[in-house]
């Protein structure tokens, strides 16, 4: 059987190295920009007969009309369907990259988002018309503030970095009510990147601390800067090294004694779900990725929303129009003197609401559980697999994630770069690479819980294989990948000379 | 990578833990990253610089460097205003790779206080550093 396999691929036994590589070669379509396929008078539609007398709008309404290329139904579906094909996504196979969590998206989410009482709805109705739509916003709040042990959940957030950025936003109030704003705010090197962008621009300025050597931070290297000009703190936990901050209830402590507030980063939620509610760890704010951990549609496949869930104290400071339920009646509430406005308009990504209320329901609270368990049992099971073909940084248990360097792999002038290269031959979209940035050559694996035992055994002899490829054919990394419909790009030049128009 | 004997360290130079090189002349302090560092952070693809007549203490980011990698930030090792900085680095980046001491300097500082230098490392004990 491997013959075989090796004697149907294109390039021959050097490009299809053994049966861990799932992927093969294909045809696959050049396609053309849209523009290039236009015709003049080429349409897609059939406009009905006019029936109605003809009405002409103001001129000063009126302008040239957008220019638009011109084509048929087919050429529309084969540039689109083509370009899918050039795609690799959760769909076609194992998306290991961590800190993103790119778990399946059960079909069932789009069926009840496509339901038309969601979809039809407008969202300017009145309430007395929408109250479904209302209920819906109300329990998902609901349910996110159980599984966070927060008092209140605010939906309205596009995406993570706008949620930190409200999260900020609410603590940045909460100073201003109590008649003391700070300046500062401490983000230790383990956190996620975005973190500072959303302190910068609430006016803090960062602090940043370092973790201790076994990569989670201590209680000491906050206490060492904490004070009352410090707003408070920024934290991920688990944090980018995939590792729980164990002394997260002591730091937390340590920031409120001083009066500040802890913000949690709950973009790495997937691996403590059902297990710790962030509320329980003295965490003040923290916003959630449904696009995560919900399973909603992640990266190109949809917008993203980013909620956050606060404790009571930081409930009056969350962006109006509040849901409120009374009497089995649901209303918008605007008349919050001390919110912080709008964060979006209208209530949120509100079909990405309904795909991730479908989820919870779906999974209920065992399963939810269950998720965080499996997502933590494959990251060790990946960590403990690979361990001595690949360096392992920081060795102890991990959470959702585990982090590898390239340096037995040094030796063969093979890098991080070119192994996550090589996996896409193998079939598999490579992992996160040079992140976290305090782990030189960090390898990020996140298998999240929705990928079987069988497919992340082939992942593993994957990664097996390509150790044993820089060892005796290095060469074969550097130019990968081999099979993808372009090779190594030219990363440099993309970056020093973009081209940016069509 | 470099091997570490591989690495061009001029002896006229001073070096800070964080990889950046200062050279003096007169009170004004030229700064740029030095061999190590360019060769750390792989090809470089944008180098943000900071306006002439920017003050600046001891240790603070006054630019960053971007490579294909990463993005580092980079700290004066002395205090003062800055009355040049490298503009052709904006078309051409590559200067801090190809040429770090010469063409691909980063920054001129006219020091408050040249003392704030004297605990840079020079070649002999910066090399040792870098042997760990």
């Amino acid at each position: 059987m491997e013959e075989h396999i090796a004697n149907t691929c294109r390039g021959g036994v050097q490009k299809c190295h053994n049966t861990h590589q799932t992927a093969t070669s294909g045809l696959i379509f050049k396609e053309s920009f849209l523009w290039g396929k236009s015709r003049e008078g080429r349409c897609a539609v059939s406009i009905p007969a006019q029936d109605v007398e003809e009405s002409l709008l103001d001129p000063e309404l009126t302008a040239d009309a957008p220019e638009l290329p011109q084509l048929s139904e087919m050429d529309v579906v084969r540039h689109y369907t083509r370009l899918s094909q050039w795609n690799f996504g959760v769909d076609s196979g194992m998306y290991p990259l961590g800190s993103c969590t790119m778990k399946y998206n059960p079909k069932t989410n789009e069926v009840q988002a496509a339901r038309p009482g969601f979809s039809g709805a407008h969202p300017l109705l009145d309430e007395d018309l929408c109250q479904g739509a209302l209920e819906m916003i109300y329990n998902l709040e609901q349910y996110l503030a159980e599984i966070t042990g927060m008092e209140a959940v605010t939906l309205q957030p596009a995406a993570g970095a706008h949620g930190e950025l409200a999260g900020m936003l609410a603590i940045h109030a909460y100073h201003a009510k109590t008649g003391h704003q700070r300046s500062k705010i401490i983000i230790p090197d383990t956190a996620h990147g975005t973190n500072p962008a959303s302190a910068t621009l609430c006016g803090y300025e960062s602090i940043n601390i370092h973790s201790g050597e076994d990569g989670i931070l201590t209680p000491e290297a906050v206490a060492a800067v904490m004070d009352e000009e410090t707003a408070g703190i920024m934290i991920t936990n688990p944090n980018t090294l995939g590792l729980f901050e164990e002394s997260i209830k002591e730091i937390a402590d340590i920031v409120h004694a001083k009066g500040g507030l802890v913000y949690g980063d709950g973009a790495n939620m997937n691996a403590i779900m059902g297990i710790v509610k962030p509320g329980d760890l003295g965490i003040d704010v923290i916003h959630l990725n449904l696009h995560k951990t919900f399973s909603t549609p992640h990266g190109g496949g949809g917008p993203g929303s980013g909620p956050i869930a606060v404790v009571k104290a930081l409930e009056p400071f969350l962006p109006v129009p509040r849901v409120e339920k009374k009497d089995d009646r649901y209303t918008l509430v605007y008349d919050k003197p001390d919110s912080m406005g709008r964060m979006l308009t209208f209530h949120g990504h509100f079909s990405i609401l309904v795909r991730a209320y479908s989820y919870i329901l779906t999974m209920g609270a065992k399963g939810l559980t269950d998720v965080s368990k499996l997502a933590v049992l494959n990251a060790n099971y990946i960590k403990e697999s690979l361990r001595g073909d690949l360096h392992l940084p920081y060795d102890r248990p991990c959470m959702h994630e585990c982090v590898f360097t390239d340096k037995f792999q040094a030796d063969n002038g093979v890098s991080t770069l070119d192994m996550a290269k090589r996996i896409m031959d193998y079939g598999f979209h490579p992992p996160t690479v040079y992140f976290p940035l305090v782990v030189h050559g960090a390898i990020m694996i996140e298998p999240t819980e929705t990928e079987s035992k069988e497919t992340i055994d082939q992942f593993i002899g994957a990664f097996k294989s390509i150790v044993q490829e820089a060892k005796e054919n290095p060469e074969i990394l550097k130019s990968a990948p081999h099979l993808a419909k372009l090779s190594r790009l030219d990363e440099v030049s993309a970056a020093r000379k973009p081209v940016l128009r069509g | 990578m470099k091997e570490l004997n591989e690495l061009n360290l001029p002896e006229d130079l001073k070096y800070s833990d964080d990889h950046e090189w200062a050279r003096v002349d007169g009170d004004i302090v030229t700064i740029g990253i030095d061999d190590y560092a360019q060769d750390q952070l792989g090809e470089v693809v944008f180098v943000e610089v900071p306006e002439v007549g920017d003050t600046f203490s001891k240790g603070d980011q006054f630019g960053t460097v971007e490579s294909v990698k990463a993005v580092s930030e980079i700290y004066t090792p002395v205090s003062g205003e800055v009355v040049e900085a490298n503009e052709a680095l904006a078309d051409a980046p590559e200067l801090i790779n190809n040429s770090p001491y010469k063409d691909g300097w980063i920054v001129k500082i006219k020091a408050d206080d040249l003392s704030e230098l004297d605990n840079l490392k020079d070649k002999a004990s910066y090399f040792q550093m870098l042997k760990g």
